[in-house]
């Protein structure tokens, strides 16, 4: 690992001011940045830790009824606050589905909005990757390409942006609050990862000395409670990374659809929300045949960016199913296996 | 230039003086205190060999920086017996064959220790597997662990109750 000078903010303007030279980057819970240090993919000349900023931490109801994430909330904590997780099961339950229990404790919310692709390319620090060396290319493009994107790609970077966390708040509307030099800004989060384009090593909307310090959920995503699921699957039950996953969420009005929310992850470079499959949905029956409308809008644009075809339809399977299981409703308490397919209740076939 | 900070370690105040902020929780223990209960085995986040518990959350040792901890209190393994009785955790592993080469043991004791506090898993063992999912045993003593967790729970709970009687 690189040597780097540490310094420990002392206050948001302090991180803002520490955090715009060239070469710094900013320390929350550190499990990614760390990871990526010590594989030298990742080579500050200086942390400026966050963590020790008070009122970060907090999860707040605000007076227009939405729910303020503060960005140093652990992902642990959150998705066990019993309020948080009755209001916003969707993203409790990717919370849960997400790394292991040691990794959710030390994760933060702005953290997980943060973490870099998993992309073996980007991670291996040797590979030609216009992420981590602009200019440089592409290996994945070519490569293994089992697990790389399906939406949003371009010819100079094919990855995906990991986090599950991510998929219900982009489905569910959510923003991210951003203080920075210019003062504060608010950001929907589907706008706050970038797509690749010719500048993949641009990420997200963030510029130099940018601190995000928290994310909102607006008043009416909790009118999806009651039957709001995320389904994810992965190379193996627990603690892995999605190779496709969607939250589904339904607000009923009788057997009709009043209002639904769709998004993917492990698709493309950032949460993949589909307002196309979403207005297919609105004022339809709630069946399985709507669902499959949806589930072919929502892919419309979709196409390999290599050996992962095979994307493209499993994402409207998940779909299809994560709509289901919304349908049947949310269930009282975050499944034994979260997101996991091998948990589905009795009555929602397997097979979409 | 040394970083000076301020641990709390298995009950005991702990002044340290970084020579290098690179330094993660679990190479300060293991290489500086000689706390070499808490193991180092993939150093990426990855097996769960270096969980210790930080101000009362199960974390990964190796994937913390030791300065960005300053002030917190730390649960080795080395400090979960009292008085020379070994903790109900740690008796169940024995008691119930959790483990076989033993290197990954304490990483998956202080695991169980965090899960047990976490109380979302309850009695379901599907429930203690998945909670204990970032822990990796290559001796495959997962049958036994499992046992062992839900055990040390009941008997964690029931001794509570008696001491609240």
């Amino acid at each position: 690992m690189k040597r780097f000078d540490y310094h420990r903010a002392a206050s948001p303007a302090d991180a803002i001011a520490a955090s715009a030279a060239d070469g710094a980057v900013v320390l929350g819970g550190g499990t990614n940045l760390l990871d990526l240090m010590k594989g030298n993919v990742v080579r500050p000349d200086r942390l400026v830790d966050v963590t020790h900023l008070s009122g970060l931490d907090r999860i707040e109801t605000l007076p227009d009824g939405s729910t303020r994430i503060g960005a140093l909330v652990r992902n642990g904590d959150l998705a066990h606050d019993a309020a948080f997780a009755r209001t916003y099961p969707a993203v409790a339950e990717a919370l849960l589905s997400g790394a292991s229990a040691q990794l959710r404790n030390a994760a933060t919310t702005g953290g997980n909005l943060l973490q870099r692709t998993r992309c073996p390319y980007f991670t291996d620090g040797v590979s030609a990757c216009n992420k981590r060396e602009p200019g440089s290319g592409c290996d994945a493009i070519g490569g293994e390409t089992r697990l790389h994107a399906v939406l949003g790609w371009s010819d100079s970077c094919i990855a995906v942006q990991p986090s599950d966390f991510c998929v219900p708040l982009a489905a569910l509307g959510a923003t991210v609050e951003i203080e920075g030099k210019a003062g504060a800004r608010s950001v929907p989060l589907v706008e706050f990862h970038r797509l690749p384009g010719d500048e993949p090593w641009r990420e997200t909307v963030l510029e130099a000395g940018d601190l995000v310090t928290a994310v909102v959920l607006p008043a009416d995503a909790a009118g999806f409670a009651g039957h709001s699921r995320y389904l994810k699957v992965r190379d193996r039950t627990s603690y892995a990374f999605a190779v496709v996953s969607a939250a589904a969420a339904l607000r009923l009005d009788g057997d009709r659809i009043a209002d639904a929310r769709l998004a993917f992850g492990g698709v493309a470079l950032k949460p993949w929300r589909s307002r196309k499959a979403e207005a297919v949905l609105v004022g339809q029956p709630a069946t399985v045949e709507t669902f499959r409308r949806a589930a072919e809008a929502a892919m419309a644009d979709a196409k390999p960016s290599g050996d992962n075809s095979y994307k493209i339809e499993l994402a409207r399977r998940i779909a299809v199913r994560a709509f289901t299981l919304a349908l049947a409703g949310t269930p009282e308490r975050v499944s034994a296996l979260p997101a996991s397919p091998f948990s589905s209740p009795l009555g929602v076939a397997a097979h979409a | 230039m040394s970083i000076p900070i301020t641990l709390t370690i298995n009950g005991t105040r702990r002044e340290i003086a970084l020579d290098d902020p690179r330094v993660t929780l679990l190479d300060l223990l293991r290489e500086r205190l000689d706390l070499t209960g808490t193991k180092k085995a993939c150093d990426r986040g990855q097996c769960g060999a270096c969980t210790v518990i930080v101000d009362g959350r199960r974390i990964n040792a190796c994937l913390a920086l030791a300065v960005s901890h300053d002030g917190s209190d730390v649960l080795t393994i080395e400090g979960l017996s009292k008085d020379g009785q070994l903790h109900p955790v740690q008796e169940a592993f024995i008691a119930h064959d959790g483990f076989q080469c033993g290197f990954c043991t304490p990483g998956q004791i202080m695991s169980a220790v965090g899960l047990i506090r976490e109380a979302q898993a309850g009695n379901d063992p599907e429930r203690v597997r998945e909670a204990m999912s970032g822990n990796i045993c290559r001796c495959g003593a997962y049958a036994g662990i499992t046992e062992a967790v839900l055990d040390a729970q009941t008997r964690m709970a029931g001794a509570f109750k008696e001491a609240a009687e």
